[in-house]
């Protein structure tokens, strides 16, 4: 499928010159046209009078998408956003996600859905995508650190899939444990780096004379006298 | 003299056998008389030299040297072999000693005769001196086919001395002389045809008599043994072996007796070391140290017995107390600290007198202080448990300073093996602001003084600051008072007061009571205090502790007027009574302002306690806040003041002091970490904690996990980040 023009393509390289520059002009213009449709499915959804997608306005979104609005597919939209604000869509966010999935109709943004996905998943994507969502559920201004119960629903969504037990575990940690009330930024990147470098669940490679957070080395602890 | 004659050689050789051959005889005689006849003497002497200085070609000297040579040679191969190796044990040796001694003087005469090569012809042709050819024919002839039979029997003689018996001192060492001397110069044939052999049999000989001794013997009676057989071993060298020896010998006799069977020894159930300490056995510690001591490494498991059996005194002291607590008698802190500092004083004097003051000791003693000096007892710390005692120390009157002064480096010796130094501090910050303020009669500020300096030594002066200046501020409050009394005209209110201003820097923490609606008179106190403190100070805060405060008050009872000596709380309550009889609970509360808590303490104390001052409807044991309050005007005691005592407020000191601390350490460990990271920039995790933990080491054992919460709370405030490649590093952020 023909990406935008804007980027450079290795397979027009095949093609002539001058039906480059045809192609060129023909794709501004169909870019045009792709825009326009892309703003026209915004005003679908935008809340009129403050010019953005709201929360009600996603949630219909969702379901027309028919994905669920808890997926993490909508953090994936999200992302690809680069949305600064939960629960909201600015104009300018929207153009930005949907031009680069190519996708200017509903029908279009579903199909999208899926290669969206792989994309997210690749390794090197995942841990920026890991820390945005993070970052995107951080609502007021000089915050830094989630409550347990938002992080337990995040982490759901984020790794739920991909790391099943660790998941499942660290959550039932997280709630029984009285140390933490929030959970910041390093130990939400920490639990990334220790479903990914430690075996699960063996653990033993993980030594807590290394500059783990914490939390994790109480966890690991309390797995430990668990499984005693 | 001008002779005609030549001498022919063949001549000349004749004249010189028949000398040898009467030297020989005279030899074989043993006669007393070893003497050559002088004419004959001559004779060969000037035969010799003239044969010598012939001129060529009759010029003899050469020839001459060669017939030197010869003679020895055959005396060594002829004369002294065969009569050596017909013989065998101590014979042999007797016969090898008695032809040693023939062949030393033979050579002597001879080199009386042939004197004139010696000096003219030898060092003319550099050849080798008469007498090194007579060594070496010796050495060729006779040594080199008897030495080891030689070598065996004399080692056999040793073994024999060894066991007991008398042997020929003399003779063996004339023996080994001849082993030295066929060294020619040099000491390889006595070390590799004798000393080698000796060394071997040594060992062997001790390994056999230590397995034997560790199985038979206590460690006393082992030790004796063993110091025994080295100071044998020592004669025997001085006696007849070369002195080089001393040194190898002594080193396999210590290692067989003392160093492979160290631990058995020091270990023995029953009289081992730890057996010697517990009974004091002062002589045999010090042989263990004397045996021990010359061994490189020898002190190294003595120590450690030491200290394991310190450590285990200890202990048994510690577990003593802890069941005591466990069975809920109270913790005495001056019955265990003083025990404690008995042991440390009994193995001190182990430590200075049998082991001579050595630093493994020193160290030893330390360690194992530091193992049991840190375990609680009953719930308290060590550190709370040596504050206790030191303000008990400080509170009894009537102790001479030199006796205080003894008892206190004892203390700061025991604060030194204890690993949380901060949490003593805080204790004995809390105790000293209690006897400064409310025993203050009884303070000595000498004693008080010299225990702080004392601690400041140690600790140093940041340590001790707050102490410091708590001692200085009763001082400063007593001059001051002076100034303030003297500006006065009159007694505010009628009274006479005193004010303490505490520097709030240095003082304990303590609540408030600004609320409290004092009685008029006390108002004036207190404003004219502060009116002439705002003179003489710039713009201080001043805030008023009434908790703290004593009031002497008069009581006019019927019977009599009594004093009492009351907290200000109490006074001030019973001020409301001068102006009604009668009053409720509720009324008292209110007007006062006190807390609930307060008020009920100091009602117990003035109408259920020991003095009735109050009558209380009802008159149960226990205050409710329907109880009404009367003036007992009918109180009498025999005595003409009293002290009505207040128990103070059941607050869980040691548990705020514990709070306190740990809010503290947690400030030090961030100071702590920001300060290594601003200089370091970059650092692992490993590093930084363990650096961490060095730095403050002085004033607490720092727990790993508290150093990286305080790393992860650095990080959300932005002091540290986790390097972007390496999660394991941290970066200072600027």
């Amino acid at each position: 499928m023909r990406r935008s023009a804007a980027s450079s393509k290795k397979k027009s390289d095949s093609i002539t010159s001058s039906t480059t520059d045809l192609f060129r002009s023909a794709s501004s213009k169909a870019t045009t046209k792709e825009m326009d449709r892309i703003d026209h499915l915004f005003n679908q959804y935008a809340n009129t009078s403050s010019n953005l997608i709201d929360p009600e306005g996603i949630e219909e979104l969702c379901s027309n998408l028919e994905v669920p609005h808890t997926d993490i597919r909508i953090l994936m939209l999200a992302w690809k956003m680069k949305s600064e604000k939960q629960g909201y869509f600015t104009q300018e966010e929207w153009r930005r996600g949907l031009k680069a999935l190519r996708a200017d109709t509903l029908n279009k943004l579903k199909k999208a859905l899926p290669e969206l996905e792989k994309e997210v998943r690749r390794q090197t994507n995942f841990a920026d995508f890991y820390a945005y969502a993070f970052r995107y559920c951080l609502t007021e201004e000089k915050q830094k650190s989630i409550d347990i119960e938002t992080i337990c629903q995040l982490l759901e969504i984020v790794m739920g899939s991909t790391f099943r037990p660790q998941v499942d575990y660290f959550v039932e940690y997280l709630k029984i444990q009285n140390d933490y009330k929030v959970i910041n930024m390093d130990q939400w990147m920490g639990f990334y780096r220790f479903c990914n470098e430690i075996s699960f669940p063996e653990m033993t490679e993980y030594n807590p004379e290394l500059a783990w957070p914490l939390v994790l080395d109480n966890f690991v602890e309390w797995i430990r006298e668990k499984q005693a | 003299m001008y002779r005609e004659t030549i001498i022919d050689f063949e001549q000349g050789c004749k004249c010189l056998e028949a000398g040898v051959s009467e030297l020989k005889r005279i030899l074989e005689e043993e006669t007393s008389e070893t003497r050559i006849d002088p004419k004959q003497y001559l004779e060969l002497y000037t035969t010799i030299y003239n044969m010598c200085i012939q001129k060529h070609p009759h010029d003899h000297s050469q020839r001459l040297y060669n017939k030197y040579h010869d003679i020895v040679e055959h005396y060594a191969k002829k004369t002294v072999l065969p009569c050596v190796q017909q013989k065998h044990d101590e014979y042999l040796l007797r016969e090898l000693s008695r032809r040693w001694d023939h062949y030393k003087v033979f050579v002597n005469w001879l080199s009386h005769f042939f004197n004139y090569l010696e000096r003219f012809f030898i060092p003319q042709r550099n050849y080798p001196s008469l007498l090194e050819v007579a060594m070496k024919s010796f050495r060729d002839r006779v040594y080199l086919e008897v030495q080891v039979n030689a070598k065996d029997v004399v080692i056999a003689l040793i073994d024999k001395e060894r066991e007991g018996a008398q042997i020929d001192r003399e003779l063996v060492k004339n023996v080994l002389n001849v082993f030295v001397q066929s060294g020619m110069g040099t000491i390889e044939k006595y070390k590799e045809d004798f000393e080698m052999f000796l060394l071997e049999d040594t060992e062997s000989y001790y390994a056999r008599k230590a397995s034997r001794w560790i199985q038979e013997c206590s460690c006393p009676e082992y030790m004796i043994k063993s110091e025994e057989s080295l100071r044998k071993e020592k004669e025997r060298v001085i006696h007849y072996l070369h002195s080089s020896t001393e040194c190898k010998l002594v080193e396999i006799v210590e290692k067989e007796l003392l160093v492979s069977v160290a631990k058995h020894l020091l270990e023995k159930e029953h009289s081992g070391c730890s057996a010697l300490l517990r009974d004091d056995k002062v002589d045999d510690l010090s042989r263990m140290y004397r045996l021990y001591h010359p061994i490189p490494k020898g002190l190294e498991p003595v120590a450690d017995a030491f200290r394991i059996h310190v450590a285990r005194e200890g202990n048994a002291l510690i577990k003593q107390a802890q069941d005591a607590a466990a069975n809920g008698s109270l913790v005495e802190a001056q019955v265990l600290v003083g025990k404690i500092i008995d042991l440390h004083e009994k193995y001190m004097v182990y430590v200075l007198d049998c082991f001579k003051n050595h630093t493994f000791f020193h160290k030893a003693l330390k360690e194992a202080f530091k193992v049991f000096c840190n375990k609680k007892v009953g719930g308290s710390s060590s550190a709370e448990l040596l504050a206790n005692f030191c303000d008990s120390l400080l509170k009894k009157s009537g102790k001479s300073d030199e006796a205080i002064e003894a008892t206190v480096d004892n203390v700061v010796k025991l604060l030194d093996y204890i690993s949380d130094n901060d949490l003593f501090a805080e204790f004995y910050r809390k105790k000293l602001a209690r006897r400064l303020l409310f025993d203050h009669h009884k303070v000595n500020k000498e004693h008080e003084t010299i225990m702080i300096t004392k601690i400041k030594r140690q600790q140093g002066g940041q340590y001790t600051s707050k102490m410091e200046g708590m001692v200085t501020d009763m001082q400063l409050a007593k001059e001051f008072q002076k100034g303030f009394k003297g500006s006065l005209t009159a007694k505010p209110g009628g009274i006479d007061l005193a004010v303490t201003v505490l520097n709030t820097g240095f003082w304990p923490s303590y609540k408030t009571s600004t609320d409290l609606n004092l009685p008029r008179e006390m108002v004036e106190c207190v404003e004219a205090f502060k009116s002439y403190y705002g003179t003489k100070t710039n713009q201080r805060k001043l805030r008023w502790l009434y908790s703290h405060g004593t009031c002497h008050v008069i009581g006019s009872f019927d019977p009599k007027p009594i004093e009492l000596v009351l907290s200000t709380y109490q006074a001030v309550v019973l001020c409301l009574f001068n102006n009604t009889e009668r009053l409720t609970y509720q009324e008292i509360i209110e007007q006062l302002n006190l807390s609930h808590e307060d008020l009920v303490r100091v009602l117990l104390s003035l109408s259920c306690a020991k003095y009735r001052i109050l009558n209380k409807e009802p008159a149960s044991k226990s205050i409710s806040t329907t109880d009404v309050f009367e003036f007992n005007s009918k109180f009498t005691s025999t005595m003409r003041r009293i002290k009505v005592s207040i128990p103070p407020p059941p607050i869980d000191e040691r548990k705020k002091v514990v709070e306190d601390v740990d809010q503290d350490r947690r400030y030090a460990i961030d100071a702590c970490i920001v300060r290594i990271m601003k200089s370091r920039k970059v650092l692992p995790h490993q590093q930084l904690v363990s650096q961490c933990v060095e730095q403050l080491s002085r004033m607490f054992k720092p727990d790993i996990k508290m150093i990286k919460k305080r790393i992860e709370d650095l990080i959300t405030r932005d002091y540290l980040e986790r390097d972007a490649k390496n999660h394991h590093i941290f970066n200072y952020v600027a």
